[in-house]
């Protein structure tokens, strides 16, 4: 089967390019999984795990913030955050979520009467915690 | 004139201080590297960014509902000025330069009557520009403790500048920093980052018409304050990198002088001790002619 070239980069440095099967996106409007040929699509992403399929195996990586860009013959994914899943451990997982948690706290407080920032920043917590599924963390306290 | 002992002491002095420059101009050799490579490592991410926002851009921008990061609040009195200088000296003109265009930028500002606020990054051009535009300062962002620049770090600093802009503050916000060109040359450069502006990238991101997910205003929406923080970003990459070129150049020149005066002290030591060997002579010579 054809492949797509797939590069993941985040602001500070590139993290992967390889030549992948499937690549498997979590979207901000659900998951999706991009093959040879997809149709040009543009997306947000939403915290979660960003699976590669390729010739040797499959590679997971943590990914929050920011967008993927796929075109019939590629996927780019630019990450504001992207982590190998094995180099996201207990601790770092906790500190994500306690930012994600911060985060709703700031936005209770600053958008007291905007429901739309404060929902934002819920659904960004529950992503953070689903995250933590996936990958077998639990996040805690 | 002065004594043997004294020109002595001064070329001990002077070589010691060649030893330190010498030091810090490899230092900044290795750091300079370093500071390469990080930029060079966020290039793709930057141009993708870029690319696709340029895209979206073009198709929103046009329409009156557009963010106001894109369009702008329609307003053009009040400007936020970024100037993103080091937090150490002793690296030639790279702090000058850009505190230069800065001031320069702000006069002409003021003197078509416009309101100049001015937000610093790096103590060195803040104490640069403190005395003529001290009282338009709004802020500081103090990045002693950090030892290599990270995205977090731009996040911090355009979190500052998104909260000031949708609080009202500014119409308008210009980074200011130095171009990294190569060791010799850096250029000082103003670059508008709101309202956002984009290069025009050709053919590529225009010609392939993409699906949007969620809407394309709500991508958009998304992107531009992290736009922002990508802006940041690459300029404080970039800064470092000049800042470490500039030292280095300046150290070069510093070790380069250091080594001359050296040679001019030893032969002004040499002449003298000369001097003092023949006036001993003369007077011994003398003396054995009176007797």
């Amino acid at each position: 089967m054809a492949n797509v070239q797939f590069d993941l980069v985040s602001p500070e440095r590139r993290l992967a390019s390889v030549e992948a099967s499937e690549v498997q996106i979590p979207g901000a409007d659900g998951d999706m999984t991009a093959m040879q040929g997809h149709a040009p699509t543009i997306t947000t992403l939403r915290p979660g795990v960003l699976r590669v399929i390729h010739g040797s195996g499959t590679d997971e990586y943590v990914v929050s913030g920011g967008f993927a860009e796929i075109t019939a013959g590629g996927v780019s994914v630019l990450a504001e955050s992207a982590l190998p899943r094995d180099e996201v451990t207990q601790d770092v997982f906790n500190q994500m979520v306690a930012d994600a948690k911060a985060a709703h706290e700031n936005a209770k407080e600053v958008f007291k009467n905007e429901p739309g920032p404060v929902d934002d920043a819920a659904k960004l917590l529950s992503d953070m915690v689903a995250v933590g599924g996936h990958i077998g963390l639990t996040a805690q306290n | 004139m002065p004594s043997l002992k004294d020109l002595k002491n001064r070329i001990e002095t002077v070589k010691s201080t060649r030893k330190i420059t010498k030091a810090m101009q490899m230092v900044a050799a290795a750091k300079l590297r370093r500071a390469q490579d990080a930029a060079e490592a966020a290039r793709p991410y930057a141009e993708r960014f870029n690319a696709v926002m340029a895209g979206l851009a073009a198709s929103v921008g046009g329409s009156p509902s557009a963010p106001k990061l894109l369009s702008g609040t329609g307003a053009d009195q009040v400007h936020l000025l970024v100037v993103m200088t080091a937090e150490r000296g002793l690296c030639g003109g790279f702090n000058g330069n850009i505190a230069k265009l800065a001031r320069s930028h702000a006069q002409k500002l003021m003197a078509d009557g416009k309101t100049v606020k001015i937000l610093t990054v790096g103590k060195k051009g803040r104490d640069a520009i403190k005395r003529d535009l001290g009282e338009h300062f709004v802020g500081h962002v103090d990045l002693t403790e950090v030892k290599r620049v990270g995205y977090t770090d731009a996040q911090g600093i355009a979190k500052d500048v998104l909260g000031r802009f949708d609080a009202g503050e500014f119409d308008v916000a210009t980074l200011f920093f130095a171009r990294f060109e190569n060791v010799v040359t850096q250029h000082p450069t103003a670059q508008q980052i709101i309202p956002a502006a984009f290069e025009e990238t050709e053919g590529d991101a225009a010609a392939t018409l993409y699906d949007y997910e969620p809407s394309e205003e709500a991508i958009l929406a998304d992107l531009l304050p992290r736009g922002v923080a990508t802006q940041i970003f690459t300029a404080l990459l970039e800064n470092a990198a000049s800042e470490q070129g500039a030292r280095m150049s300046a150290m070069d020149n510093a070790t380069r002088n250091a080594g001359e005066m050296i040679d001019k002290l030893t032969i002004q030591y040499n002449r003298s001790r000369q001097a003092v060997i023949t006036n001993e002579l003369i007077e011994i010579i003398s003396g054995a002619e009176a007797l």
